[in-house]
Order: C-alpha cells, then structure tokens, then sequence
C-alpha cells in the first residue's frame, strides 16, 4: 500500500468517525459454503422488496461473480443505515476441478467451474479495493484459522475498515461460535443462522452500530 | 523446502517476492518465509496464484500464516503500516496440508512426489 493510499485511507476513517455516514458499502467475504448468498438472499428479503442475490448450493463455488443490491436500508434499535451489499464469490488459495467431480459434475461441467471459480477469487479480491467494511461469513462448525479468514482480517485491519464476523450455521449441532470469538477476540461477532433467521436481528443491531 | 530469511525479504518488492514463491511452488517447493507477507501482499498472491492455476498442472497453494502482528513506528501507526508479517508456509495444494493450527502453532503435512 503507498504511502498516499494509506494516508487517504486515515484521513477516510476518521472523517467517517466525525460524521457517521448512514450510507455504506460492504462485502460478503468468506471461504466457499460459508453460507454467503443465504445471508445477503436473506438481508435482501427482509429489507427490501428485491430478487434473491442468488442459487445456493452444497457445490462449493456455486457463487463465482460478485452480485450487488443497492439501497437496502435496514432499521434496528433506533438507528437505520443504506446499504450497497456485495455479495462475493467465496475466497480460496487452491482450485481443483476434481472437488467439483465428487458431486457428480461431469469432467466438462467440473473444469468449466474451476475456471470460473479462479475468476471469481479475483473478482472477490479487487472489490476490497471499493467497500467501506467487511461482513466476515464463516461456518462455525468449521477451524475458524483457515487463511482465508485470517487473509480478509489482515486486510480489514491494515486498511482500517470496519469488520464484522458472522459466525453462521448456528444451527448444526457441532457449531461452535466461541471457538470464533476466541481466535478473532478483537472483532465483534454475531451467531446466527442464515438458513432459519436465528438471532438474525441481533445480526442487524450489529450492522446498523458498526457501519452507521 | 526453502526457508527464506526476514533480512532477504526485506530488500525485496511485493511483485518479487510473489514470483519468487510462485515460481518455486510450481516446481513442488515448499517455501518458509521468515517474516511473511504483509496481508495486501497476501491477497496479491492469491490473485497471482488463481491465474496460474492449470488443470492437472497447478491445482493452487496452500498457504498458512498466523494472524497479523500490530508494530512499528508513531509514523507507521499513522499511516497504516503497522501490521507486519509473521512467518509463512506456503506449498503446492496437493503436497502441503494443514493439519491443525492456532495462534501459537501451525502442523503441516507435506506429501513427496505426488
């Protein structure tokens, strides 16, 4: 990062802690089937009247361009932020196609998917570059030290963005939220459940104090 | 394996340092960074490493660090630049494997001649 990017970024987070702007811009990031599109399909169905963001889907990289809805504004406890929501393809180092193969994708499908998939690892990664925080998916049944997750927070902190946690999948019986919080202790972190609602409005109390 | 000193790293831009691990992890290396990769160094890499992925030829990386390390100077702080790199593991994806890591400890497995 040069040193003007770096000083504009300051001088960016301080004027927004002066003025705390009602409008933001933020990203869904995660590793693949954290459950990404469940959520923003769900911010979008209680907040506004708009289409789903998109199909889900057990296949990991089922989302492999960034989609974005403008304009959901989301009230709660008394305050009430606009937000753009971008919903990311999900984050990864490693591509094979023959992942996509043990779910029944034929040879062509499979290849077809990885390449998209690498593009959308991309896509995910220059959007960093354009948002004004970061909601951190991560299924909370899984080692919450996987690189992504510690890649995203890396770069929410070096940039000085707002970062919030969502430790998803509340609902499987070996979810462990605190083992998140116990990694990640210097973020707030909200337990939910994309696919059943749980604790969902806790989740929008969160948004509306980190990113108003 | 090749362990990469700080003091290397140092004198190295982010685009060199990327060529060098990418360079040495597609021909089966496992490369240890004394002093890691700043975390937009880290997403650089990812980026470099998803367009390099051919099938049957280069699957990807795996690539382990601990969570970043707030240091540095008034003047860093300041500026942003205070998070620094901790030491790094990355290896080709079908010969590196996690096998548990946390704060303090990464355990790889690392697999020869796959």
């Amino acid at each position: 990062m040069g040193f003007f990017s770096g000083f504009k970024r300051s001088l960016d987070a301080w004027i927004n802690s002066i003025f705390k702007k009602k409008r933001a811009k933020i990203g869904l990031y995660g590793p693949p089937n954290a459950g990404k599109t469940t959520l923003a399909n769900r911010i979008v169905h209680d907040w506004s009247d708009g289409e789903s963001f998109g199909s889900v889907s057990p296949i990991p990289h089922e989302t492999r361009r960034a989609m974005r809805k403008e304009g959901v504004m989301i009230n709660a406890n008394g305050s009430s932020i606009e937000l753009d929501i971008v919903d990311t393809p999900g984050m990864a180092t490693k591509i094979d196609f023959k992942e996509f193969m043990a779910f029944g994708l034929s040879e062509q499908e499979a290849k077809k998917r990885a390449k998209e998939a690498t593009e959308g690892v991309i896509e995910a990664i220059k959007w960093l570059d354009d948002l004004d925080g970061v909601l951190l998916v991560m299924d909370s049944t899984e080692d919450p030290y996987t690189q992504v997750n510690v890649t995203v927070i890396g770069n929410m902190e070096a940039r000085k963005l707002p970062l919030l946690i969502v430790a998803n999948k509340m609902d499987l019986p070996n979810a462990s939220p605190s083992r998140i919080k116990a990694a990640f202790p210097q973020h707030a972190m909200v337990p939910i459940s994309a696919l059943e609602g749980s604790n969902i409005d806790d989740l929008y109390e969160a948004i509306a104090h980190n990113f108003g | 394996m090749d362990l990469v000193s700080g003091e290397k790293l140092e004198n190295m831009t982010s685009m060199e340092k990327i060529r060098l691990i990418l360079d040495k992890v597609k021909t089966g290396r496992i490369v240890v960074l004394e002093s890691g990769l700043t975390p937009d160094e880290e997403v650089r890499l990812i980026e470099m490493t998803m367009t390099e992925i051919r099938v049957d030829e280069f699957s990807g990386i795996e690539i382990e660090s601990y969570p970043s390390k707030k240091e540095g100077s008034l003047f860093d702080r300041l500026f942003g630049r205070n998070i620094k790199g901790r030491l790094t593991v990355i290896g080709p994806a079908n010969q590196l494997r996690t096998i548990e890591k946390d704060k303090y400890q990464i355990s790889t497995k690392v697999s020869v001649g796959d």
